[in-house]
């Protein structure tokens, strides 16, 4: 790791763990997505196995894109974006600083907020319940990676966090897929969840990698 | 020279929409099964072939404006024209598929819609460039060419995940006519107005592309003469 995407790294983490307001956002929005999803579909025996998955990764795309929208707000403020800029470092370091500190945010609030989870839907899981840990994480950094930069993409425009959630939601449909049958099929039981595992990762691949490259290009576009 | 050429290649264009009509509805025979409802074909496939050609011109444009910005920014210009009029014909195009479609699947299948493998991927494919154009209404600035032709990347990238995403779902959709299985294709008699009507809604959407890509272009001098102005008045 550089010493730049350290410093970015530790930055942003010191920052939200003094205020905690994208935290503490997050995991209270995920909770409330999970209990209006409850009452829309009431969930009972097999039915909520059967839509635990997607639940799951609606509620943290939902509790996710709250604290995209106030990612680069920090930055924003007191023209540090443009210091940012004129820094010598490539701001692919910042970006990768940035969604890795999101996911960590993510994660913790998954990790919070499964046991809950689990309590209110009676879930025992019937496939390798470990996959879970392999499905999440993929799962939460297809939606950071993305949400860092199409929140980059959108600063400078009139509706910035509507047009967030706007170009996102398409693009990352294909992750949710995944990781709605994977999570659903691991729960279930049913069916095989190594292949959605598998576009995950290739999803994860392919996009982090061309964020990675076209990053400076949003960053630097003026 | 290019104005008697141009309005040439529209009254070609208008008689092959007015001869590929006559065929699809008068000249293709009925189908066995499903009757006069099939006729849809002639609209349905066109146009997704055309909005997929669009997109991929969208696509391109997007690139090459990313590539010649600093280098030939005259180019980077006509490609981001190309991008924008790619993207918002495309669109139109998929637009009347996801239309027809439906009102096809409703007598034919007896449902508007289905989440399967092809319905969905196309639906994404929409949303993907619907957000493109609302990307370019929303984000203001000089960089707005810049951010949307990188979205452009995106979204094309995204397309062919998603089509590999839903490949292993059970689909209503109809297995492919061209080049499918043993027992697929068209029966001769319909084929020679099926080639009419693609070849009818292809000019058209060319001819619509070209128009867009034009008034794209004096809507860029324009605001670049507006910017000129702006400059000029603060001396």
């Amino acid at each position: 790791m550089t010493r730049a995407l350290w410093t970015h790294l530790i930055k942003d983490l010191r920052i939200e763990l003094r205020s905690l307001d994208a935290f503490v956002s997050m995991l209270f929005f995920s909770l409330l997505v999970v209990v209006l999803f409850s009452i829309a579909f009431d969930p009972h025996g097999d039915f909520s196995r059967d839509i635990a998955g997607g639940v799951l990764s609606v509620a943290t795309m939902f509790a996710s894109v709250s604290a995209l929208n106030q990612a680069w707000a920090r930055e924003i403020r007191h023209q540090v974006i443009d210091a940012q800029r004129m820094a010598p470092a490539p701001g692919a370091e910042l970006y990768l600083a940035k969604v890795i500190a999101n996911f960590l945010f993510v994660t913790i609030v998954q990790i919070i907020l499964a046991p809950i989870f689990l309590i209110m839907y009676n879930l025992h899981i019937e496939g390798q319940a470990w996959l879970l840990l392999l499905v999440l994480p993929l799962g939460t950094w297809a939606l950071v990676s993305n949400g860092v930069f199409f929140a980059a993409l959108s600063i400078r425009s009139r509706n910035r966090e509507l047009l967030l959630s706007l170009i996102l939601f398409p693009i990352f449909i294909p992750a949710l897929l995944a990781m709605v049958r994977a999570t659903t099929s691991i729960l279930t039981g049913d069916g095989d969840p190594n292949l959605w595992i598998k576009l995950l990762f290739g999803y994860d691949v392919i996009f982090t990698t061309t964020s990675l490259l076209l990053f400076d290009v949003v960053f630097h576009a003026e | 020279m290019k104005k008697a050429a141009f309005g040439l290649y529209i009254v070609l264009t208008i008689a092959l929409m007015i001869w590929g009509f006559y065929m699809a509805i008068y000249g293709a025979p009925l189908d066995a099964a499903q009757g006069e409802i099939f006729r849809i074909i002639f609209y349905h496939v066109p146009s997704f072939a055309a909005a997929f050609t669009f997109f991929s011109v969208s696509f391109l444009g997007s690139i090459a404006f990313l590539s010649f910005r600093r280098s030939h920014p005259d180019w980077a210009q006509r490609a981001d024209a190309w991008a924008l009029a790619g993207a918002e014909v495309g669109v139109v195009f998929c637009t009347v598929g996801l239309t027809t479609g439906p009102i096809w699947g409703r007598r034919a299948w007896g449902i508007w819609w289905t989440w399967d493998a092809r319905l969905t991927t196309t639906l994404v494919l929409w949303l993907i460039y619907v957000s493109y154009l609302l990307l370019r209404r929303f984000a203001a600035g000089p960089q707005m060419q810049t951010l949307a032709a990188v979205l452009g990347i995106f979204g094309a990238l995204d397309v062919p995940i998603v089509y590999m995403a839903n490949r292993w779902w059970r689909t209503q959709h109809p297995a492919p006519v061209f080049g499918g299985a043993e027992g697929s294709g068209m029966d001769p008699s319909m084929l020679p107005a099926f080639f009419w009507n693609m070849g009818a809604w292809f000019a058209w959407g060319i001819l619509i592309l070209a128009l867009r890509y034009i008034v794209e272009r004096k809507q860029q001098r324009i605001d670049a003469a507006e910017a000129q102005d702006a400059l000029n008045a603060t001396n």
